[in-house]
C-alpha cells in the first residue's frame, strides 16, 4: 500500500494526542497529577493539537475535502465514518473537562466525569482507526488480530512517553510515570516483534489462482492491461525492497523502542533536570520513530490486487 | 446508506468466457466510449499523449499464461466490477456516495456524495474501483444503467456497452439471480466461478473456465511425400557430386 505521508502523521499524531488525552483525563479527573496551570495547559493544548493537526492532516488525502462533513452520516456502517463522530465527540467532554481543570478548581464531579468520558472517548477513537484497517480484507497484513491491539499499545506508549515528558519539563515528575512509560514502550516493542513475525509467516491464500479462477497449475502475469502505472498500481501496488524494509525495520526498533526505553531508565535515575532532558528526548525520538513504523505499516501491507499485476 | 439492502429483487451481473475471450480490448475501449458521456462522465485521462499516461476505465484487459500438466496456455482476462452481493466497498463508504441498489443489485457511486477518501478502493480486492484525480472522486462500473433501462435504445442494445461490443460473444448479461435465466443456464453448463470465494464477497459476476485440452489434432488426407529420386542429366551429376 502506498504510505501517503498525510495518513502515516495523521494515525501516528492522533495516535500519540488520544493516549496523552485519555492519560490527562484519567490522572487529571482523579486528582493523581499535581495541579498546576501552565502544565495543564500545555498538556491538554499538546493532545489537542496533536488531534486537531492529525485530522487536519487526514483531510489532505481527501479528494474532496470540502464535503468530509459527509462522512459523519454513514456510522451504521463504515469505521471510517465512526472514527469521524467519535473523534469530533470526544473534544466535547475533552474541552469541558480542560476548561474545569485549568480554570475551575480542578475537582468535583463534573471535571472527574468529564475527564473520565475524555479518556473514554480517546479510546474509542483510537479503536476506530485501528478498526478502519483491520477490518479490510484483501490487506492480509492489516486484517489480523494484531492490528486493533497494535493500536491501542502505541496510542498508549505514545501518550504516556509524552506525558512523563511533560510532567519531568515541569519538574512533577514521578518514577510510577516514567516507569509505566517504560514498560508499555517494552510491551510496544514486544507487540511489533510478534506482528513483524507474523506477518513474515503468514500464508495467504489468495492467489493468482483464485483471483482469476484459473485451477492447477501456475498462472503467470504476461501482459498488463496498460502500459503506465495507473491508479491502482499507485495506490496498492507500492512495494519496498527487502532490504530497505530489514534497515527501516531496525531504524524503527531504534528510534521507537530501545532508545526510549533507555532514555527513559536513565530519567528514573537521574536527577532533574537531566531526567527532564532524557523524557524529552525520550518523545522525540520516538514520535519519529513511530513515523518509520507507521511508514512500514503501509509500505509492507499487500493488496490482493497486486495479484492480477503478477507481484 | 451504505448498509446493505438485505435482498435483490434481480442479480444482474456479466458471466465472461475465458474459453473464448481472444483479448481483442473492444470491450474495453467500447465501455471507455460509451461511459465517459454516461452515468459516471467523464472518465478521465491524464497525459494521454505523454509519457506518463494516466486514467480511469471501468474494463481492464489482462493476459495470463496458465501452465498445468495438460500444457500451458494463454487466457486473456477481463477485469471489471463484479457487483458483489455483500460488497465491503460499500459498507466502508463513510459519506453514503456507495451504494447497492435493491431493485438489480448493481453497485453504484453518488459522485455528488464522494469525499474522495479511497477506502473503498482498498476494500475491493478486484481492483474495481478507480480514482479520479481530476474530479477528485472515485468512479467505478456503472453495469451501464444508463443502457440496459434506456428506451431510447433498440431493444437488443439494451445490455452494457462491453457485451455488445465483443466479436466473439464472451461476455453475457443477464439475472444471475433468476435459475432459469441464459445467463444462469450457461454457468451452470461451464461450470462458472467465482473470483476469490475466500474473500467472502460473493461476487455476482462470474467466469467460464477455458474449455480442456484436447489430443484432437486436425487430420491431413493427403500421402506423404515420397523421398526426393536422384535423377539422371546435368542435374543429377551435380546432385551426384554434391553427395560424395
Amino acid at each position: 500500500m502506498h504510505p501517503a505521508f498525510s495518513v502515516v502523521f495523521f494515525t501516528t499524531a492522533t495516535g500519540a494526542g488520544y493516549g496523552l488525552l485519555a492519560l490527562l483525563g484519567v490522572l487529571g479527573g482523579l486528582g493523581l497529577i499535581p495541579p498546576d496551570f501552565w502544565f495543564g495547559l500545555i498538556g491538554m493544548g499538546l493532545a489537542l493539537g496533536l488531534i486537531a493537526a492529525g485530522l487536519l492532516s487526514s483531510t489532505g488525502h481527501l479528494g474532496r475535502p470540502e464535503r468530509a462533513w459527509r462522512a459523519f452520516s454513514q456510522w451504521r456502517s463504515s469505521w471510517l465514518s465512526r472514527e469521524g463522530v467519535s473523534s469530533v465527540l470526544t473534544f466535547i467532554p475533552a474541552g469541558l473537562f480542560g476548561i474545569g481543570w485549568l480554570f475551575f478548581g480542578r475537582t468535583g464531579v463534573w471535571v472527574t466525569l468529564a475527564g473520565l468520558l475524555a479518556a473514554v472517548g480517546a479510546i474509542v477513537t483510537v479503536c476506530t482507526t485501528g478498526m478502519i484497517y483491520a477490518s479490510l480484507k484483501p490487506i492480509a497484513q492489516w486484517h489480523s488480530r494484531f492490528t486493533l491491539p497494535g493500536y491501542l499499545i502505541f496510542s498508549a506508549m505514545t501518550g504516556s512517553v509524552l506525558l512523563n515528558a511533560l510532567l519531568q519539563v515541569f519538574a512533577i515528575g514521578s518514577t510510577a510515570i516514567a516507569a509505566a512509560a517504560l514498560l508499555v514502550t517494552m510491551l510496544g516493542w514486544g507487540w511489533k516483534l510478534a506482528t513483524w513475525r507474523y506477518n513474515d509467516a503468514l500464508e495467504i491464500a489468495t492467489t493468482a489462482n483464485t483471483a482469476t479462477g484459473l485451477t492447477g497449475g501456475t498462472v503467470r502475469s504476461l501482459e498488463w492491461p496498460h502500459t503506465e502505472e495507473n491508479y491502482l498500481l499507485k495506490e496498492m501496488g507500492f512495494r519496498i525492497a527487502r532490504k530497505h524494509g530489514a534497515k527501516l525495520r531496525l531504524i524503527t526498533q531504534i528510534l521507537a523502542f530501545a532508545l526510549p526505553a533507555l532514555l527513559l531508565l536513565a530519567a528514573i535515575f537521574l536527577p532533574w533536570p537531566l531526567a527532564a532532558i532524557a523524557s524529552v528526548l525520550a518523545a522525540f525520538a520516538q514520535f519519529a520513530g513511530m513515523l518509520v513504523e507507521r511508514w512500514l505499516f503501509f509500505a509492507e501491507a499487500k493488496h490482493t490486487v497486486t495479484l492480477y499485476y503478477g507481484r | 446508506m451504505t448498509c446493505l439492502p438485505a435482498h435483490t429483487d434481480k442479480r444482474l451481473g456479466l458471466v465472461i468466457d475465458l474459453d473464448t475471450c481472444v483479448g481483442c480490448q473492444a470491450c474495453v475501449t467500447a465501455c471507455k466510449e460509451w461511459n465517459t458521456g454516461g452515468h459516471m462522465a467523464p472518465l478521465t485521462d491524464i497525459d494521454p499523449y505523454g509519457s506518463n499516461v494516466d486514467g480511469v476505465w471501468f474494463n481492464r484487459v489482462h493476459s495470463y499464461e496458465h501452465i498445468t500438466e495438460m500444457g500451458g496456455r494463454t487466457v486473456n482476462f477481463p477485469r471489471s466490477c463484479l457487483h458483489c452481493e455483500t460488497p465491503a466497498c460499500v459498507t466502508v463508504c463513510p459519506t453514503g456516495a456507495s451504494y447497492k441498489r435493491a431493485s438489480d443489485g448493481i453497485v453504484l457511486i453518488d459522485e455528488d456524495k464522494c469525499i474522495g477518501c479511497k477506502l473503498c478502493s482498498w476494500a475491493c480486492p478486484y481492483g474495481a474501483r478507480e480514482f479520479d484525480t481530476d474530479v477528485g472522486v472515485m468512479k467505478k462500473c456503472t453495469l451501464c444503467v444508463d443502457r440496459i433501462y434506456n428506451d431510447n435504445l433498440v431493444e437488443e442494445d439494451r445490455v452494457p456497452a462491453c457485451v455488445a461490443a465483443c466479436p466473439t460473444s464472451a461476455r453475457h448479461f443477464g439475472d444471475l439471480g433468476d435459475p432459469a435465466s441464459a445467463v444462469s443456464q450457461l454457468v451452470a453448463d461451464r461450470g462458472g466461478v467465482d473470483l476469490m470465494p475466500e474473500m467472502g464477497y460473493h461476487p455476482t459476476n462470474k467466469y467460464l473456465p477455458p474449455r480442456a485440452h484436447t489430443q484432437r489434432a486436425a487430420s491431413v488426407a493427403a500421402p506423404a511425400l515420397e523421398p526426393v529420386r536422384a535423377e539422371g542429366g546435368f542435374l543429377g551429376w551435380v546432385d551426384r557430386m554434391l553427395s560424395n
